[in-house]
């Protein structure tokens, strides 16, 4: 590969973001957006509805990997609990809707202050240490979660909530129809993209890099990195949130198994296939990472003897990511 | 009668406590010594019971069936460390969260594949299986006395390879300094291998101690392995001694909290409200625990790492 010379050269340079890399960042975003959006009027001549459910699920999930790819790609932060919030979204709108709370008005305020309640308090936590520590700590919170969704037994419990229907925008129940819910998930996948992006590219996001970079050097200059770790954590955690919601409004269901460990360790991997780093990569992770267990899936039940192992060889042997397979420049982590 | 509930109680959670004690101590030398981390190694206690449920349809006796476990376990661990973990100790913690995950994946899958998702059990050796009278009226079985007996002797035993002998010396001294123990001429990866295959093999004999009392199933290890997370935690990466008090904790907390989170809340709201609310309460019990052991010493109780 010989292409970005300069972005490979050392550690202190990778940030700065070339304007190559930021055209083709937008570029696989777009067709990513427009594909999406193409979706539905394709499936509809095609008189196949999978497609269109299949597809809602990676929008989900790639909201998901967005908000994680905001602290893990951009932050070095290895969050092992991120399913939690999209847990904790979910659960916010099954357990509104058993006390008769449809509306959007209340289920968005309350999920976003519930993740993000969450997120401030674990995240004061378990930012204060470093590498395996983090790792251990953000698992065994997001396994606290867990384990308190499943005792939750006048929600469900271990079987979970069945919500009889969905989100209501103010007062008018047009998420029921599924092109709109479909176009709505789309909106708010766009959405998180688009302030994902501009919180990378603003100071914020840059002493965020920064601190990836040298904790050191950012102290230095007087700037204490801590804080601005947890407010990327709180961000990500109620961005996840969201993504829980719009969950839990796709399935009309909620359920504890949302929030497994392995579902933290899923979102962690569609956002390195996309490439460590790169948002519009994490849309093509968790799209990559869907589709291919969909595919594992219809050859065998045990289709996890594949991936696993197929996992390992990516760590081991390829490095930076789909985006970069891609095309262009590679990028450590 | 609650004194006698409480004596179970206490009982079982000692139980738990030497079992996340044998998980986590192989799991915290490897931490301290090479700053790896293994999610993979909850699925060596899973493998153990498999094996040894193999090993006993081979066999006949539990004894045999502990051999085999045990050895199967090492055997397991050591292929694993040559094909993947080796190449993963000089990586980044991402990479090597990724790939123990996907051996995770495969393992589970794989044990799934050969032995069914039907859970298992493992006969108890007849020489344990009686029971015997604790106090007036309270009857417990051996088996269970004897999980806890074995449990503190291999903590023993550990204890004086640790502190006593020329490789546990080398061992806490990796678990301070790894590179100037390497910079003196010691072969840290040699010293690592002896240490991972202890770790892999305790974690295999807690994974036979657990089946003849818990069910066998596919994926018994992960959450037990996020329980010897949270000891390590508390405990201090690197420290056998900080592993033990903090597993006997952990069972502790987390047992005697189940058994009686909901009674207790009982004394301050209302019965329904408290069954809701006991069990939540309850499971939430050692994370809550972690989280203050971290707040005030956010390296653990008793860190082995200097500086």
């Amino acid at each position: 590969m010989t292409a970005s010379p300069v972005s490979t050269t050392g550690p202190a340079t990778s940030s700065m973001v070339p304007v190559r890399r930021r055209s083709r960042e937008t570029l696989i975003a777009a067709v990513a957006f427009i594909l999406f959006a193409l979706l539905p009027p394709m499936a509809s001549a095609l008189n196949d509805t999978f497609f269109v459910f299949f597809a809602i699920r990676v929008m989900v999930f790639a909201i998901a990997a967005v908000s994680l790819s905001l602290i893990l790609g951009f932050g070095a932060l290895v969050s092992f609990g991120h399913a939690a919030y999209l847990g904790l979204g979910a659960y916010s709108v099954g357990i509104l809707a058993e006390h008769g709370y449809w509306d959007v008005t209340v289920s968005l305020p309350v999920t976003l202050l519930v993740c993000g309640l969450f997120a401030a308090i674990t995240g004061a936590i378990s930012l204060k240490t470093r590498g395996v520590y983090f790792i251990m700590i953000t698992l065994a919170f997001g396994q606290m979660a867990y384990y308190t969704a499943t005792s939750l037994s006048a929600y469900g419990g271990d079987d979970g909530l069945t919500i009889w229907g969905r989100t209501e925008i103010f007062a008018s129940s047009v998420l029921s129809d599924r092109t709109t819910f479909y176009y709505v998930v789309l909106g708010m996948l766009i959405l998180s993209y688009v302030i994902a992006r501009v919180i990378v590219a603003s100071r914020f996001g840059r002493v965020l890099q920064g601190a990836k970079q040298s904790e050191m050097r950012l102290r230095a200059v007087g700037i204490d990195p801590y804080w601005y770790r947890l407010v990327a954590y709180v961000i990500a955690g109620m961005m996840a949130g969201v993504a829980g919601a719009l969950l839990a409004n796709a399935a009309e269901f909620v359920s504890p198994a949302y929030m497994s460990w392995h579902r933290s360790g899923e979102l962690i991997v569609m956002v390195v296939l996309g490439g460590l780093g790169s948002l519009a990569g994490s849309i093509v992770g968790a799209a990559s990472f869907l589709v291919l267990e969909e595919v594992l899936a219809h050859f065998t039940e045990h289709w996890r003897l594949i991936f696993g192992p197929l996992l390992v060889l990516v760590v081991l042997f390829g490095k930076g990511g789909l985006t970069a397979m891609l095309g262009g420049g590679r990028k450590n982590g | 009668m609650s004194a006698t509930l409480l004596a179970v109680q206490t009982l079982n959670g000692l139980q738990l406590g030497i079992l996340l004690f044998l998980i986590a101590a192989g799991l915290t030398l490897v931490f301290g010594v090479m700053d790896f981390i293994n999610l993979a190694h909850g699925v060596q206690y899973m493998l153990g019971a498999y094996l040894a449920v193999t090993g006993y349809s081979l066999t006949g006796t539990f004894w045999g069936a502990l051999l085999f476990g045990m050895l199967g376990a090492l055997v397991v661990g050591l292929v694993l460390e040559l094909l993947v973990f080796r190449h993963l100790y000089d990586r980044d913690h991402l990479d090597q969260v990724l790939a123990t995950f996907g051996i995770i994946l495969f393992l589970n899958e794989a044990v799934r594949t050969i032995w069914g998702s039907t859970p298992l059990t493992l006969p108890m050796p007849d020489l344990l299986s009686g029971s015997f009278e604790l106090m007036d009226g309270l009857l417990y079985p051996v088996y269970r006395i004897a999980l806890i007996v074995a449990g503190l002797v291999v903590a023993a035993v550990l204890y004086l390879l640790v502190t006593r002998t020329r490789a546990g010396m080398l061992v806490r001294a990796g678990a301070t300094n790894a590179p100037m123990v390497a910079a003196l001429g010691v072969d840290i990866r040699r010293l690592f291998m002896l240490v991972f295959g202890f770790g892999t093999m305790l974690a295999g004999f807690a994974g036979i101690l657990a089946a003849p009392i818990l069910v066998v199933e596919p994926g018994m290890g992960d959450n037990l392995l996020i329980l010897a997370f949270v000891v390590i935690v508390i405990g201090g990466i690197g420290s056998i001694r900080g592993a033990f008090i903090a597993a006997l904790i952990v069972g502790l907390v987390d047992t005697l909290g189940r058994g009686f989170a909901t009674d207790i809340a009982k004394l301050v709201m209302s019965p329904s409200a408290a069954n809701g609310v006991g069990p939540a309460i309850a499971s939430m019990l050692i994370y809550l625990l972690m989280a203050a052991v971290l707040f005030f010493r956010p390296t653990g109780l008793f860190p082995a790492r200097g500086g």
